[in-house]
């Protein structure tokens, strides 16, 4: 039996601005069982990081919701729609249903307070202990991320840390209410390889010991073959390819994912075997065009193309916002 | 093999910072072949981009020589320096976000022609035009401004004001690191073709093992200001021959579901360069290290045709299984295969 905890539909997301309204999310739709990965990966500027704002209720003042339903459904099986709560409804859950960890760590930690107050500040607002108790569960916390002597590096500020270090601190905060719903955004982009291999596996770990939901953003399908059930393709503000990581892989349905696929260097493929790029650039968001958004770099693009374009189901599970059935073979 | 293009020899760096000296390169040796791309990769702060400004004397190096065609750098007089320039380019990661945003693409790319005097005008207008098509973008492209373009042209601009002196050897420094894979690969095609068209010798300095693979013919592998492993690409990424390589490798995640073999999880951090560890400066972070390691650096070892190890403990290492043949197991935390070893390792390590 399914049981989903996040089914966002037709999403979009405007922003203001000084030439107008700009639309940052067209049409972003998809959905996560409980207990699972879903990878949100596309390139820069396609719209990844708006969609886990909306869903945080973070967006900046000048963007807001202007379609779409984010239906969430929290653990004791009540079902909301995230995009009606207000400020208050989602301090609620910020936290301590849904929480987050941002793309730029150094920017989301506050270089004036200790590391272990920093996460003992969730705590404070969800949980109601006592100073000793907390200050424990903060040291349980960052032992649990693998943070080395963590009762003293407790006390430490964020700039005395590693990058690595302070990233496991941004995983201590948000995971420290337990949280149903994880929205990792690019956690390991900044860091080095050797160091990416540990979080990953770190949070790996703790999705098996907790049974956390992942919301993983990330624009390195490495990263997605290693972490992700489900991968959701998004290009140029809309998803258009939804499917298991194994089929969105092995049976590719739209053309920018095989064109994607054909641009990563692969270790120990062979030199004479040239990658493919896409043709062109992605189009800026106020000039995109009529229709399908990929057309004009698409090899199968026909005058059809023009035509709006929704997802649909072309094989079980299995969504892609395309004319083909699946690209047709060169 | 014919001779190299390009001779480091025991090219030492040190920086004296309020904190005290880094070592940002210490003893590095290795050799460019004329005509190829050798890519070093390596974490970050592990003396990449220093390396690259010293062997152009952008940065003065502490110890050491390059060998330029033959010409020891160490021996040129500042106008003698100067021609030599030319023949070497350097192309940084954003390559014209640098440069004054009011100057017009013709002017970034010409700049290096006009500053030594080469043609008229309308000589290196045409000349700028020629290079614009080479690298991909259209002639009347050089009366826009560079900020007018997307991160991947602007890395053709970049390219092709390096080419505009015609230079033998050029470094890129994290050349495509910015970009998205689509246009990277655009990047990456280039530069093959360029190498082809122009047989130019490279330095292509990247993070990323996998496009380092891709792109070229030898690999350089350097940890703290020091080379760990230098070899023909095939080789050093099918066998390599250095812990630290087989651990930055098997990090890599493959873009293949249940491809990613079993790890050799690094433990920590890479320490800091302000006090680095004795005798080898992987020791601190390497399964097999031993009492030996922390006594000296280990000295180079000759591991295969034109393949160099600096490690004390090949034996070993080549005693373990190949990576990447087991699928993949539980996390690597839960069943470390170097468990056993390490524990031994830290109680005989000073
Ligand atoms: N506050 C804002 N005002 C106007 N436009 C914005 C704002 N924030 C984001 N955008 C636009 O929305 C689009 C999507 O941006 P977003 O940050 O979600 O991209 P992303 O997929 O996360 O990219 P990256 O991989 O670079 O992080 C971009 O074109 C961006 O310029
Ligand atoms: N001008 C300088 N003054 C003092 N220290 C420096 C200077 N330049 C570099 N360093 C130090 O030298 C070491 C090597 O730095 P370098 O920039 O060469 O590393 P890198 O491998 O290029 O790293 P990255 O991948 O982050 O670009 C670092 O510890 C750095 O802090
Ligand atoms: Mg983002
Ligand atoms: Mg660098």
């Amino acid at each position: 039996m399914r049981d989903r905890i996040l089914d966002v539909s037709n999403l979009r997301v405007a922003f203001r601005s000084r030439g107008g309204e700009v639309t940052a999310l067209r049409d972003v739709s998809f959905t996560l069982e409980r207990g699972r990965t879903l990878a949100l990966v596309g390139e820069s500027g396609s719209g990844k990081s708006v969609t886990s704002l909306a869903l945080m209720g973070l967006l900046p003042p000048n963007g807001r919701v202007s379609a779409g339903r984010l239906r969430y459904r929290g653990r004791d099986g009540r079902e909301m729609d995230l995009s009606a709560l207000d400020a208050a409804g989602y301090r609620k859950i910020r936290g301590a249903e849904i929480s987050m960890i941002f793309q730029e760590p150094m920017s989301s930690l506050n270089p004036l307070f200790t590391v272990g107050d920093q996460v003992g500040e969730m705590l404070w607002l969800h949980q109601d202990l006592d100073e000793k108790a907390r200050r424990k569960r903060v040291v349980e916390m960052l032992d649990l991320v693998e943070i080395p002597a963590a009762a003293s590096r407790a006390d430490a500020y964020p700039h005395e840390l590693s990058g690595g270090m302070r990233q496991r601190v941004m995983i201590a905060m948000a995971m420290i209410c337990n949280p149903a719903l994880l929205i990792a955004d690019e956690p390991t982009t900044a860091l080095d390889v050797t160091i990416q291999a540990q979080i990953l596996d770190l949070m790996r770990r703790l999705q098996n010991e907790l049974g956390m939901s992942i919301l993983f953003i990330t624009h390195d399908m490495g990263v997605v073959a290693e972490m992700a059930d489900e991968v959701a393709v998004m290009y140029a503000g809309a998803v258009v390819e939804q499917a298991t990581a194994r089929d969105l892989f092995a049976d590719t349905r739209h053309p920018y994912t095989e064109g994607l696929l054909r641009s990563i260097p692969q270790p120990g493929r062979s030199k004479s075997n040239r990658l493919v790029p896409i043709p062109g650039t992605v189009p800026p968001l106020h000039a995109l065009p009529q229709g399908c958004a990929f057309a004009p770099r698409c090899p199968y693009a026909e005058a059809r193309c023009e035509d709006p374009v929704v997802l649909t189901e072309k094989a079980s599970e299995h969504w892609s916002a395309c004319i083909l059935d699946r690209p047709v073979p060169a | 093999m014919t001779e190299p293009l390009i001779k480091i020899q025991n090219l030492s760096k040190r920086f004296d910072t309020p904190s005290g000296p880094v070592f940002a390169l210490d003893d590095v040796s290795f050799d460019i072949p004329r005509g190829s791309i050798t890519g070093l990769v390596g974490e970050s702060g592990s003396g990449k981009t220093t390396l690259g400004r010293t062997l152009l004397r952008l940065v003065q190096p502490t110890a050491g020589q390059t060998i330029f065609n033959g010409q020891d750098l160490n021996s040129l007089d500042a106008r003698a320096m100067r021609l030599m320039r030319r023949r070497m380019q350097i192309i940084f990661q954003d390559p014209v976000a640098s440069l004054n945003p009011r100057l017009r693409v013709e002017a970034v790319i010409s700049e290096g022609l006009a500053a030594h005097g080469i043609g008229s005008r309308s000589e290196r207008r045409d000349r700028v035009a020629s290079l614009l098509e080479e690298v991909g973008l259209q002639p009347d492209h050089m009366r826009r401004f560079p900020h007018e373009f997307s991160g991947g042209q602007r890395q053709r601009i970049g390219i092709a004001r390096a080419l505009a002196l015609e230079p033998e050897f050029i470094v890129a420094d994290e050349s495509v690191s910015a970009l998205d894979v689509s246009v990277q690969a655009q990047v990456l095609n280039l530069l093959l073709d360029l190498r082809e068209r122009r047989n130019l010798t490279m330095l292509f300095i990247a993070h990323d093992l996998s496009v380092v693979e891709y792109l070229c013919d030898q690999i350089a592998v350097m940890y703290l200001g020091r080379i760990m492993e230098v070899g023909p690409t095939e080789a050093v990424s099918s066998s390599p021959r250095h812990p630290y390589t087989r651990a930055l490798n098997s990090a890599i995640p493959l873009p293949q579901p249940g491809a990613t073999g079993k790890r050799e999880l690094l433990q920590g951090d890479i320490p800091s360069p302000l006090d680095p560890p004795s005798g080898c400066v992987f020791r601190t972070r390497c399964p097999m290290a031993r009492d030996l390691c922390a006594t000296t650096p280990p000295p180079p070892e000759v591991v295969g045709n034109d393949h160099i190890s600096y490690c004390k403990r090949i034996e070993a290492l080549d005693e373990r299984q190949p990576l990447r043949e087991q699928s993949r197991g539980a996390p690597s935390g839960a069943r470390d295969p170097f468990a056993e070893e390490r524990a031994r390792a830290d109680r005989s390590v000073p």
